[in-house]
């Protein structure tokens, strides 16, 4: 893995103990993001998406048993102490996620919120900060920055409050910023201003930035790199253009062509049987296999597929690689 | 021949021509609040013929859902009027309501909010034959439940089931399969597969189009997801505001959007082809939608429109004919998106 990341996952697990067993939230996953580059995790509902950053930035529940590697600027992060976590996560890593409301607090003005975010970490005076906070609420959008500071969060809209949540990320000068769904919540005229906005800041910043999102398009729009998740394990992982151009993983190819495409006229569309599985009842081999369209042979159904490289830095987890015209091969 | 015809439907405006299942005539749902009179729909007229899905798009408080209700008397019309299967039932009764909601069904964005949660899945399903007194006995309710579960692509065993017990689309079918039951004139669908996962959004989308085929149901889709709308109906609308401003068939809104908003709409959806998202450029609208207790005078849209012009604050646009079945509320309909596209 190069030096250069920014955030280095490896090998990552996480067990959450439930009151119905131990839960297999995140299973033994690899990947990593660079400065100035965004990595996009897409996947359905459930399948650990959230868990994995969560996990990856020492912010796992209590309940979680998270082990594997996390490198953190070059630090080993998981073997820091608890409160040197604390400290890096604070002066490095900038959060976004779905409800700006769990980030904002109503009582505050949106102005204090930002100062703070500045003030903590980079040391700045009250009245610094404030100025600073006036020039953060201008880079992400916010008109007429310098009368809004004093206003609270219930004035905006859902879109100005997700520009408030973003200018208090980026309040610390991160070199990563995770952002969990932050335009899911959000109209698509909206989202298209968001992230607009996020590809701008990190040309100019140089910020590595983690995206999570379930909607194919947005990641299309903003990833270097993606990782397709499934049942908490990464099925396909690689650069964009690969992944979506020659989607290798049955997974990839069915989602791909699930979504109705105005271009393509309004037949049936292509389904994928079932529903994901429960984390606490994954099949023993491959988590897609009762819902393959491949189907391959038993293997599939009592051992799990390797991620393996269909070409340098294009890797896929299963036994039956979809070729280029999407016929089925064998390894 | 346009690459855009479809097996299943002639290409250009030739929606199937039942006979109106359901008519909006300049409809007004307003909502008193502490803040001022909410103006949630605020002028909408549209009809629905038997056999047709009618799409209704729009962001986040653009009055689809109050559209949605106003065709089930769920809300109260402030003016205008609803007409359903011929019948003027704008000021009806509570008790004649109760016939009406036969007539009418609604399938809601969150299954596991719409039902409830102590009933198994057959009762859940049985509930409005009994509400409607629609079957005999006992035995007779069961059959036509089992039928029902069939329709909708459920196992018959999953009728004692409770609905935690369901994957959330599992939980939709039955939604569906209630809303089927009272065998209604028309369906009011208010983001069926929103909360959907991206894999059984497709499945549910399947199940809709393959039922109308065999019942000839009529629908009415409501969906922020333009490109699930575009795919379901036979002709749609878009809102803004509590208003229509742009209507017709999905191949002319979405090949030729007249209007200024509905450009920028198309413009704004990701598509999952990373070359076509890298040449893309998109109409980015400044600012937010204005609030529905005041909104612009003159064009609603002109506070975000890139195309408005001083005359754009002085006169109201009319939902007017752009070509055949085509219609758009902009002044200067079909030119303001060719210069927003050379732009
Ligand atoms: N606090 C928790 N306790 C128990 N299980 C949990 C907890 N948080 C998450 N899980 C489980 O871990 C798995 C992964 O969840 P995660 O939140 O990472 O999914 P996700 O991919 O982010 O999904 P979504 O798109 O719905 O946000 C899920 O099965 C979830 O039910
Ligand atoms: N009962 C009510 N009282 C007051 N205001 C209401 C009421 N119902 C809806 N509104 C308001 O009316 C407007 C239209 O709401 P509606 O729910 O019809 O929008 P929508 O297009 O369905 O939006 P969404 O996509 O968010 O579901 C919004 O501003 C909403 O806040
Ligand atoms: S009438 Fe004017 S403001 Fe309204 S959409 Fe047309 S050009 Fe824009
Ligand atoms: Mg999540
Ligand atoms: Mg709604």
């Amino acid at each position: 893995m190069s030096d250069a990341a920014v955030l280095a996952v490896t090998d990552l697990t996480v067990t959450i103990g439930t009151r119905r067993g131990p839960a297999r939230a995140v299973a033994g996953v690899d990947w990593s993001v660079r400065a100035g580059e965004t990595l996009a995790l897409v996947g359905e509902s459930g399948s650990g998406k959230s868990m994995s950053v969560l996990a990856a930035t020492g912010l796992a529940p209590r309940a979680a048993r998270v082990t594997g590697q996390v490198r953190l600027l070059g630090t080993d992060f998981t073997a820091s102490s608890p409160d040197r976590r604390r400290r890096m996560r604070g002066r490095h890593v900038g959060f976004v996620f779905q409800d700006p409301m769990t980030s904002l607090n109503p009582v505050l003005t949106v102005g204090r919120q930002v100062a703070e975010a500045g003030e903590e970490h980079l040391g700045l005076t009250r009245r610094a900060a404030r100025a600073r906070a006036v020039e953060l609420l201008d880079l992400v959008g916010i008109p007429s920055a310098a009368q809004r500071v004093d206003a609270y969060p219930h004035q905006f809209s859902g879109g100005m409050r997700q520009r408030v949540v973003i200018a208090m990320a980026l309040a610390c000068e991160p070199d990563l910023l995770i952002a969990d769904e932050p335009t899911t919540a959000l109209d698509v005229t909206t989202q298209a201003q968001i992230v607009e906005l996020v590809a701008d800041l990190q040309r100019r910043l140089g910020t590595a930035v983690v995206w999570i999102t379930h909607d194919l398009g947005v990641v299309a729009g903003i990833a270097d790199t993606v990782a397709v998740m499934y049942a908490g394990r990464i099925l396909e992982q690689g650069p964009v253009d690969a992944v979506f151009g020659q989607p290798a993983h049955p997974y990839t190819t069915a989602l791909l062509a699930a979504r109705p495409d105005p271009a393509a006229g309004g037949g049936d569309l292509v389904t994928i049987a079932g529903a994901p599985p429960s984390p606490l009842a994954l099949p023993a081999g491959c988590a897609f296999w009762p819902r393959c369209p491949v189907r391959g042979d038993a293997r599939c159904e009592h051992e799990l597929p390797p991620l393996r490289p269909v070409s340098t830095r294009h890797h896929v987890r299963t036994f039956y690689p979809q070729h280029a015209d999407g016929r089925a091969g064998h390894e | 021949m346009s690459e855009h015809e479809r097996p299943d439907r002639q290409p250009g405006d030739s929606p199937p021509a039942g006979e109106v299942v359901a008519e909006l005539d300049e409809l007004c749902v307003w909502f008193p609040t502490p803040a001022g009179v909410v103006r949630a729909v605020d002028g909408v007229s549209l009809r629905v013929r038997r056999g047709e899905t009618l799409g209704l798009v729009g962001e986040s408080g653009s009055g689809k859902s109050t559209t949605g209700l106003a065709l089930l008397r769920l809300v109260d019309p402030t003016s205008g009027t609803v007409r359903v299967a011929g019948q003027e039932v704008t000021g009806w009764s509570r008790r004649r309501l109760r016939a009406l909601r036969r007539r009418v069904a609604m399938v809601f964005q969150d299954p596991q909010a719409s039902l409830d949660p102590r009933l198994t899945v057959g009762s859940s399903i049985a509930e409005p034959l009994i509400v409607h007194r629609l079957t005999g006995g006992t035995a007779a309710r069961r059959r036509r439940v089992e039928e029902l579960l069939d329709m909708v692509g459920l196992r018959r065993d999953l009728a004692d089931r409770h609905p935690h017990e369901l994957s959330g689309g599992q939980r939709q079918r039955v939604g569906i399969a209630r809303a089927l039951a009272g065998e209604p004139d028309l369906i009011v669908l208010d983001e069926p597969i929103a909360s959907l996962d991206l894999s059984v959004q497709a499945q549910i989308m399947n199940l809709l189009r393959g039922l109308q085929r065999d019942l000839r149901l009529t629908y009415v889709f409501i969906a922020h997801d333009l490109a699930a709308v575009e795919h379901m109906s036979d002709r749609m609308a878009v809102m803004y505001l509590g208003r229509i401003v742009e209507s017709g068939t999905p191949a002319q809104v979405w090949r030729q959007p007249a209007h200024p908003y509905t450009a920028a709409l198309l413009s704004a959806i990701p598509v999952a082809d990373p070359q076509v998202e890298r040449q893309r450029r998109r109409i980015i609208l400044s600012g937010d939608i204005p609030s529905p207790v005041d909104p612009p005078t003159g064009c609603r849209f002109r506070t975000r429109c890139p195309q408005a012009r001083p005359e754009c604050a002085a006169t109201d646009p009319v939902l007017a004919e752009v070509a055949a079945g085509h219609r758009a509320a902009c002044l200067f309909a079909g030119d303001a998106v060719r210069a927003m596209r050379a732009s």
